[in-house]
């Protein structure tokens, strides 16, 4: 058995870990609310964007002379991930879920036996892939030093990302975040951005007749690589605050856990002591027997 | 029957500006201004650098955008941009920044004409307002 003085320092190791925890929980579940405000507040703009785009891919007639990036290169041999995730640990399963969830796709696309290369942004998805897939990563970016998630920021990935897509570096282009469900949900997405899907065609199809200035499409080839940016924005969004609730909900369990160590440690803390008294007693006792 | 309608402006970040008592909007649309009154057929057009000019019951209001794309559909003007400044509380300095990397942009070897033209278009607007 551990001696009093060890148990003592656990008990006080333990408690200060604690206070770390908790204070960072704090922290996270301040930041928790800014992050679902912007993320709330940013959804009108990529909604609104997504409807226009809708609309003018309906007013399209010529399928063929769509822009690239709306129909796609027309093969499908390189795929190119942008994988996001945070760039500070201490978050639970989030950096994880993600990288499990494009595990499963890259694995599939070299089952494949086509290309894959990956972007990561975030440096911690960068330290979990690169060990794998380190040949793959073609670009990693890190937006360490931008306290909040703004659109520049997305802008420059999503240049990137359209000025590879116009040197024929890739076919098909899919995102993977972390979707915001609630503070102890957080669903890993992957979503596609190039070509751009349009499931919702038919039941969006109101026959609007729209009058265009300058053309549809070249209305559209100005618009597609916004809306790429867009995505991206609203991808960051959502992972920001998935991250903050993440990173909550994990810090709410280890102040937890650490809680309930302390008490097993404080009740054998009381144990010891009283059976070194105990034992003292008796040896005093049976001292005083002897003679 | 009233000449009102509404128009919303949103930036990435968030719901710019929200009204419902507007009575025309001027904004720069790439092939040149255009005016918004009610009943204007369904439109969809992008913008360049520029000001939209938004008359209301309340008044007149002037903002600068750097870029953006508008729909007007049944009485609702969206108005969808990246960088949207108010004239009324604008920030010097900020014009200058905007103006400094555009210039330094048109600077460079590389640019098409097109986007040489929005470049263009830009510091002229910059100028105007700083």
């Amino acid at each position: 058995m551990a001696s009093l003085d060890d148990l003592k320092k656990r008990i006080s190791s333990v408690k200060s870990t604690q206070k770390i925890t908790k204070a960072m929980k704090m922290v996270a579940a301040a930041k928790l609310r800014r992050a679902q405000e912007s993320a709330e507040k940013g959804r009108p703009y990529s909604d609104k964007m997504n409807n226009i785009i809708l609309n003018l891919s309906n007013g399209i007639s010529d399928i063929d002379n769509a822009p690239k990036l709306l129909s796609g290169t027309g093969e499908d041999k390189v795929h190119l991930c942008v994988v996001m995730t945070s760039d500070r640990g201490l978050c639970g399963g989030f950096n994880t879920n993600i990288i499990k969830k494009a595990k499963l796709y890259f694995q599939k696309i070299l089952d494949e036996g086509k290309t894959l290369k990956i972007i990561t942004v975030g440096t911690k998805g960068y330290d979990q892939l690169k060990r794998l897939y380190g040949d793959n990563i073609i670009e990693r970016i890190s937006f360490k030093e931008s306290k909040n998630v703004n659109y520049f920021d997305a802008d420059k990935v999503g240049k990137i990302v359209i000025e590879k897509f116009d040197k024929k570096e890739f076919d098909v282009c899919a995102i993977f975040y972390n979707q915001f469900k609630n503070v102890i949900t957080q669903i890993p997405q992957e979503q596609q951005i190039i070509p751009l899907k349009t499931s919702e065609k038919e039941e969006n199809s109101s026959e609007d007749n729209y009058e265009f200035e300058p053309e549809e499409d070249e209305i559209l080839s100005n618009l597609l690589p916004k809306n790429i940016s867009t995505q991206i924005f609203k991808a960051m969004l959502e992972n920001s605050a998935s991250e903050q609730g993440s990173r909550m909900s994990a810090m709410d369990n280890a102040t937890r856990n650490a809680g309930e160590m302390v008490d097993k440690l404080t009740i054998e803390y009381n144990r010891s002591r009283q059976a070194a008294i105990t034992k003292e007693l008796i040896e005093i006792i049976s001292g005083a027997e002897s003679l | 029957m009233s000449e009102e309608y509404s128009v919303e402006i949103v930036n990435p970040e968030k719901s710019f500006l929200s009204k419902n008592d507007v009575t025309e909007v001027v904004v720069p649309a790439f092939e040149g201004e255009i005016g918004i009154l009610k009943d204007h057929i369904s439109i969809i057009s992008f913008l360049k650098p520029g000001i939209i000019k938004i008359f209301s019951k309340s008044g007149e209001e002037s903002f600068y955008v750097n870029d953006g794309i508008i729909e007007f559909k049944d009485n609702n003007l969206s108005i969808l941009t990246s960088l949207i400044l108010n004239l009324k509380d604008i920030d010097k300095e900020k014009i200058s920044e905007i103006q400094k990397s555009a210039e330094e942009e048109l600077n460079k070897a590389d640019i098409n004409d097109q986007e040489r033209y929005l470049l263009d278009q830009k510091l002229e607007v910059l100028r105007s307002i700083n």
